[in-house]
């Protein structure tokens, strides 16, 4: 039996979340006593692939001939590499990628799926795991019945450690078929990390009255080495573009670091951050409901406290 | 054009969630339900947007017991022409998708919708696992579809960015934010949903995959530490120090 990890190929390189799959996969594997084996596609260097052993894998294998992200083709790939290699878990990070294919896999594999998985599986009877559920504002323990399983992990739940190891990289020279879906055009928004990666955000709300208003959330967030975001009401009058909405009907982050802006704090906001480590909540209101799920409070305007964090910021980098 | 839009239902985006029966259960005890939104605001108004463009249909389908019904109805007032109801407990992705592709596979559908993920079990699965049961293209989290004669094109998320495709019909797609705007049922709508055919199919027999045995809600937040906005770059150097965060 083995554990496998798909991984998506982000333009050469390999993405946290690419990383925690891994690793979870290799602490899966060791739960189950088998070998962690990670797949992916595409152009990417062995030597990137050789050193996903760090994270515990010990083959990688590698589809060059595969081009296309279309769930429909990796799905096929995945599922033999699976087969050949006598897969009873595999695991897919979260992202838009792996969110697509995984389910064509549990279904092509026979295998119970569970989704926004937060933490490793408890194997002791039977395969049961940990997941967020309502939107992160609780979660699930969930048992997979079937002799084969899927899982897809969350970004940013669990802490990982880089080891030394080196995995050996094979190539696959399989047949995953044509895609049917041409891809006519992309649209990179800017190279910043994306927000479900990020490890701190800064994030405005209301409180910051108007789009003209942001240098001050941007300047702060560059200091930090953060993410902007924002609340749905920002992105529903169009300061700010919709990709950067954080909460229930949003994205889902779980950074290490929030710090909230002028957001009151409505419970579909609350759900979408309330797996951050720490949160901060800047708010003129002393009752915004945010400051029950806050770390650390300032109560008083955005306009008085954001240059005060701003000096701070920049005193603290220049003294590290 | 044949189009199927999946309807799932989602407590309402307000509601405290709870748990009963040793938290083995969603409490729904004053719960109040909704059409999943991904489902409703986006996926079937740009389905009836397509009918009215190009001629056609669009039926409904859920999986659900009779509770589902006042769900089914919203969804035929806001135009939908027919629904189908599946008549079982939604047990998890798995389940819902082998039910509504068993239902969809000889009905020649040309689009088939679902919403991004439903806002109770964010399973983001049953979209793709139609699409894989069919031998159909899937594609995700899609903020835009236009039709051209048989031919799809998509504005979908990426990693960082934005992905444009095209593909031909059949196909399977999520609906995600912006793909339309959210339409209120007018009188004339709710009037026409109650004799709306509404029809209700039995389930086939499948095996649980996945069962949730507990839940648990996140731990309770030690109290706020509060800092004197005169001194609010304090907070910086305690990020360092205590919090360890930067």
């Amino acid at each position: 039996m083995s554990v496998l990890v798909f991984v998506d190929n982000s333009e050469g390189s390999i993405k946290k979340t690419g990383f925690e799959a891994v690793y979870y996969g290799s602490k899966t594997a060791k739960l189950l006593g088998s070998d962690c084996i990670v797949c992916t596609y595409g152009e990417i260097d062995n030597s990137i692939l050789a050193a996903l052993g760090n994270y515990g894998a010990s083959k990688v294998i590698l589809a060059k001939n595969i081009k296309t992200n279309d769930n429909q083709v990796l799905a096929r790939f995945v599922s033999e590499v699976a087969d050949k290699n006598n897969a009873d878990t595999i695991i897919f990070p979260m992202g838009p990628t792996g969110r697509s294919v995984a389910p064509r896999v549990a279904i092509r594999q026979n295998a119970g799926m569970v989704s926004g998985v937060i933490a490793f599986p408890d194997v002791a009877n039977g395969f049961s795991v940990k997941r967020n559920v309502f939107s992160g504002k609780a979660q699930g323990n969930y048992k997979i019945n079937s002799a084969k399983r899927v899982l897809g992990i969350m970004g940013n739940a669990f802490p990982i450690e880089a080891g030394n190891g080196l995995a050996s990289v094979e190539e696959w020279n399989g047949d995953a078929g044509i895609s049917k879906v041409k891809v006519l055009e992309v649209k990179k928004a800017g190279g910043s990390v994306p927000l479900p990666e990020a490890e701190r955000v800064v994030s405005g709300g209301r409180g910051m009255k108007g789009p003209e208003n942001w240098g001050m959330i941007e300047e702060l967030a560059t200091l930090l080495n953060a993410q902007t975001a924002c609340s749905r009401p920002v992105a529903d009058m169009d300061w700010r573009p919709h990709h950067e909405h954080v909460g229930q009907t949003g994205i889902a982050i779980r950074p290490d670091l929030y710090i909230a802006i002028g957001i009151s704090g409505a419970i579909q906001h609350l759900a979408g951050v309330n797996g951050s480590k720490v949160i901060v909540v800047v708010n003129t209101d002393p009752e915004a409901p945010f400051f029950k799920a806050a770390d650390y409070g300032i109560v008083g305007d955005a306009f008085e406290v954001l240059p005060k964090l701003i000096e701070a910021a920049k005193v603290f980098n220049a003294s590290k | 054009m044949k189009i199927l839009v999946c309807v799932s239902k989602s407590p309402d985006t307000t509601t405290k969630i709870t748990f009963s029966d040793n938290n083995t259960k969603f409490n729904e005890d004053r719960v109040q339900w909704i059409v999943n939104p991904y489902d409703e605001w986006y996926s079937l108004v740009r389905a009836l947007e397509l009918k009215e463009a190009n001629g056609g249909s669009v039926t409904c389908i859920s999986v659900g017991k009779a509770d589902y019904d006042p769900i089914i109805r919203k969804a035929l007032a806001i135009g939908a022409d027919d629904a189908i109801r599946i008549d079982a407990e939604a047990n998890d992705g798995i389940f819902v998708s082998r039910q509504i592709a068993n239902y969809a596979k000889d009905k020649g559908y040309d689009l088939i919708f679902t919403g991004k993920e439903t806002l109770d079990y964010n399973g983001y699965q049953v979209g793709a696992m139609i699409a894989e049961l069919l031998d159909l293209p899937f594609v995700s989290t899609a903020h835009k579809l236009e039709v051209n004669g048989n031919v799809a094109k998509l504005d979908r998320e990426i990693q960082g960015g934005i992905e444009v495709v095209e593909t031909e019909m059949p196909l399977v797609l999520s609906a995600a934010k912006d793909m339309a705007e959210q339409r209120i049922p007018n009188m004339r709508g709710i009037m026409s949903a109650r004799t709306k055919p509404l029809e209700v199919v039995s389930a086939i027999d499948l095996e649980k995959t996945s069962e949730a045995i507990s839940f648990t809600l996140p731990p309770e937040k030690g109290s706020c530490k509060y800092i004197d906005p005169e001194n609010a770059g304090d907070l910086i150097q305690m990020l360092h120090n205590e919090a360890k965060v930067i």
